[in-house]
């Protein structure tokens, strides 16, 4: 296959349906691809009009539209659409239209109906091609490992050099490459020979063995060999390698039987990556570990953005193992933070370097690690007192713009209450922070104190982190002492009452679509975050995390005994509702929300949160008590 | 006014050069090319058939310098055909330099074995005969097979192409604004072919190679038409 070819197929084989198909049937499709060109605004298909080509996205974006011009679904990079129109007398049934310059491969309609002839292909096209509920059903599906081919896992071209290379050589190639292990190979001159293919550079090569770090270490350090020999000797020429269609857990099996870590995985006879068995475990044991590893390898915000259905695929997969609410708001926290993370590197490369050091901080549920699957942005920039607005800021706003941006693309909202760096009231230097929390301690306002409680989470995301550890020690020190201050804090913390009536019934709202509804966040979640953070600043703890602002607590040994426990059992109980309410939500296509109807939990769980209600309820009555507060 | 009389003059001499080769050409091969018509100057961008060059050579002067390679993909404004099309690899009179090597990944074996450019310049010229050839930077391709010709044959071999270099020259360096551009010393945009390929939102491609770039010729023309040209626009109208 030639060059031109090989760039097609190595996109085509990263997204379904295609990343599901046979190494040969996907060269059948490479092989009659067409492309065409339409700039943005242009009309791809008319409604009606006949149809005799499957597209396929390469890039751009288009939408597509109801028959009453309603739009219907927006598609993007690495999608597929007019397979209705096929499937149905190769009428178009939903026109589509260009939103950006667009570039599509057209896979002619004899190769679609050989496709559809694959079960996996077959249910991809008829399950309308909504990408979320694809990415769940399948990482829900069992013996992922059976279904999953080695390729999927593959994410860079193996290091090759020729067996001639001297030790030396082929060490700093692997070096400055970053890979544990490189691919022997030496000229070939026929074709239809064992292990010889054609190479990236159309010459023939044949494939003669690895070298990894340990031969390095046992073959060339400890044997003390000249490292000015050929890189050739240190391989046997017994190889043993995987063909990409091969599934992930063939490749786990070989390398059990063989002793081996590492995989050189062939398209035919083209090597096209190696498979390390720690790309396995995390790919399999770790599904959040993995994501968290693949947000660092995107280099636009477009192709983190393109990572949600992932994120929440993952977050599905975590309610459904039964992981306990904070295992799963831990993994949330850091994927969300990773992308956060990701997204200030990006706009540092774009920006250049920050002219002064600094730390993003973000507050809420990100710097509690409690973050369920949605939430919007809250952050906020600390700069270093050097600060001088009129040199700085221009880079700061900046930054603080593609940040808060990329992060609205990748699915977190812009904070409606404002709390982002973009913001010039939260982009200040240390000693302007001090100033604030110096202010919101010292001279307490519940009714301005309700405003800014959220900055009481707060936690480092990058940069500096001392900057903010600055802020975190400050406040452990100084908010304990102040009577005034948490007296305050315990006040609104009782605000919001948790939804029970006086005869231990719900008390519910009505939704938008009357539905009797309970706020689980609002009236569950906000109000035991609340206490907790309470006593966490009147125990001086600095932790962010409830789970570990208990333990302080504990330790403080400040409330009656057994009622750490229980604040801790209702916790996790409240939050783990929500997430399994969310995770139903986005396996139904439904927009995520925080409206709990009790009539659809079961009679033992509906017990368990009327409990857990309960003790927030009377923690609350608790406060007024340990914390008075006096105008 | 004055712009369509200057490349009516262009039509003019390239219609004027093929009636004259057509005739005067005394190497068969180039003969059998001359011969074929040239497509009418009048004739829908719609209607024409197209096929994307590239050439990889040793370097940039084709007298000192040689071709490494070539890749071809037919087109039409429709559609593009990467399967259809051609790469070959030809071996040069001079050795290749390490440096480019590494740049165009072409290796020592497969240098050795392919064949010279005089056994593949038919089968080339073949390809090309009936089409409108789309390059990228004529000044390579076009001198590089014409000086190919003469050196083989003693005759030249020129035809009018379309450059979508030039054509990204047109829209992005001319005109007022980008005059006012360069008097206030503003650097000018990249036209090289990945940078403009960005410029109409189409991808970047990792390998260097002929008919890779062939290909990313052709999908830049195809945005080039839906941008600034239309389906009726007389191709004569790109000619170089």
């Amino acid at each position: 296959m030639e060059a031109e070819l090989r760039e097609i197929r190595d996109h085509l084989s990263l997204h379904p349906p295609f990343d599901k198909l046979l190494d040969d049937l996907l060269d059948d499709v490479v092989g009659n691809i067409e492309i065409t060109y339409f700039k943005a605004g242009s009309m791809i298909l008319n409604r009606g009009q006949s149809i005799d080509a499957l597209s396929y996205i390469r890039s751009g974006a288009v939408e597509t539209y109801h028959y009453n011009g309603e739009l219907y679904n927006r598609l993007e990079e690495g999608d597929i659409f007019g397979q209705f129109g096929l499937l149905r007398q190769g009428k178009v049934r939903f026109p589509v239209k260009a939103i950006e310059d667009t570039l599509l491969y057209q896979i002619p309609k004899t190769i679609f109906d050989r496709l559809c002839d694959n079960d996996s292909f077959a249910d991809f096209v008829e399950l309308s091609g909504s990408r979320l509920k694809n990415t769940i059903d399948e990482s829900l599906r069992e013996n992922d490992m059976m279904t999953t081919r080695v390729r999927k896992l593959i994410s860079r071209l193996p290091l090759m050099v020729e067996i001639t290379v001297s030790i030396q050589e082929a060490a700093r190639l692997m070096t400055e490459n970053v890979v544990s292990s490189v691919l022997l190979i030496e000229p070939a001159d026929e074709e239809d020979s064992d292990g010889v293919f054609r190479g990236d550079d159309g010459g023939l090569w044949r494939l003669k063995g690895m070298v990894t770090d340990e031969d390095l270490r046992s073959q060339v350090v400890a044997a003390g060999v000249q490292t000015d020999r050929p890189v050739g000797q240190l391989s046997d020429g017994r190889l043993i390698t995987i063909q990409s269609d091969e599934s992930v857990n063939e490749a786990m099996l070989m390398m059990l039987r063989n002793h081996i870590q590492r995989l050189p995985v062939l398209h035919r006879r083209r090597p096209v990556g190696v498979l390390h068995l720690s790309d396995i475990v995390r790919y399999e044991t770790n599904s959040s570990l993995y994501l968290a590893s693949n947000i660092f390898s995107r280099n636009s915000v477009r192709d983190l953005s393109r990572l949600i259905p992932e994120i929440r695929a993952a977050f599905i997969r975590l309610v459904d193992d039964g992981s306990n609410a904070k295992m799963i708001g831990d993994a949330m926290s850091s994927i969300g933070r990773s992308l956060m993370r990701r997204l200030i590197e990006l706009a540092e490369d774009e920006l250049g370097p920050a002219p002064i050091p600094y730390c993003f901080m973000v507050h809420g549920s990100l710097a509690r690690h409690e973050q369920s699957v949605i939430t919007d942005q809250d952050n906020a920039l600390v700069l270093h007192d050097s600060f001088d607005p009129e040199h700085h800021d221009e880079y700061f706003k900046m930054l603080a713009k593609k940040v808060s941006d990329g992060l609205d693309a990748c699915g977190y909202e812009y904070c409606k209450g404002g709390i982002m760096a973009t913001n010039e009231q939260w982009r200040q230097p240390l000693a302007q922070w001090r100033r604030y929390f110096d202010e919101w301690i010292a001279d307490p306002d519940p009714q301005r104190l309700l405003h800014s409680c959220i900055f009481f989470d707060l936690d480092a995301v990058y940069g500096e982190e001392y900057l903010v550890e600055n802020l975190q020690d400050m406040i452990a020190t100084k908010a304990r002492y102040n009577p005034r201050f948490l007296g305050a804090m315990a006040r609104n913390a009782s605000n919001r009452r948790p939804p029970l009536g006086f005869f231990r019934t719900f008390v519910m709202e009505t939704d938008g679509r009357q539905h009797k509804v309970i706020n689980i966040k609002g009236r569950g979640l906000a109000p035991i975050t609340d206490v907790i953070r309470v006593h966490a600043l009147a125990v001086g703890s600095k932790a962010q995390n409830s789970a570990e602002r208990l333990r302080d607590i504990e330790q403080a040994n400040i409330l009656p005994a057994g009622q750490v426990d229980k604040l801790q059992y209702a916790l996790e109980f409240i939050a783990l509702v929500r997430m399994r309410h969310q995770a139903f939500e986005l396996r139904n296509d439904q927009a995520i929300d925080n409206a709990i109807e009790p009539e659809n939990i079961d009679t033992a769980e509906r017990h368990n949160l009327k409990e857990a209600f309960q003790v927030v309820n009377n923690a609350q009555n608790f406060l007024p008590y340990r914390y008075p507060y006096s105008a | 006014m004055f712009k369509k009389r200057s490349q009516q003059s262009v039509i003019d001499e390239w219609q004027r050069y093929q009636a004259q080769q057509a005739i005067a050409c005394a190497n068969p091969i180039l003969q059998r090319f001359y011969q074929m018509p040239l497509t009418d100057p009048e004739v829908p961008l719609s209607e024409v058939s197209f096929m994307a060059l590239d050439f990889e050579t040793t370097g940039l002067d084709p007298r000192y310098n040689e071709i490494v390679s070539f890749g071809l993909v037919p087109f039409t404004l429709r559609s593009i055909r990467p399967s259809d099309g051609y790469y070959q690899v030809v071996k040069p009179k001079c050795n290749l330099s390490e440096e480019s090597i590494a740049f165009h990944r072409i290796t020592h074996s497969q240098v050795a074995t392919a064949p010279p450019l005089e056994k593949v310049l038919d089968e080339l010229l073949e390809r090309l005969s009936g089409c409108i050839v789309v390059v990228h930077y004529q000044h390579i391709e076009r001198p590089f097979l014409d000086l190919a010709c003469h050196k083989l044959w003693g005759e030249h071999c020129l035809f009018p192409l379309v450059d979508t270099m030039a054509i990204e020259a047109r829209w992005e360096r001319r005109g007022w604004k980008n005059q006012l551009k360069e008097t206030l010393g503003i650097q000018p945009v990249s036209i090289r072919l990945d940078d403009s390929r960005q410029r109409y939102g189409l991808p970047t491609y990792s390998a260097h190679h002929a008919k890779v770039d062939a290909m990313a010729t052709a999908e830049l023309f195809l945005a080039q038409v839906a941008r600034h040209y239309s389906p009726t626009t007389a191709i004569g109208q790109l000619w170089e």
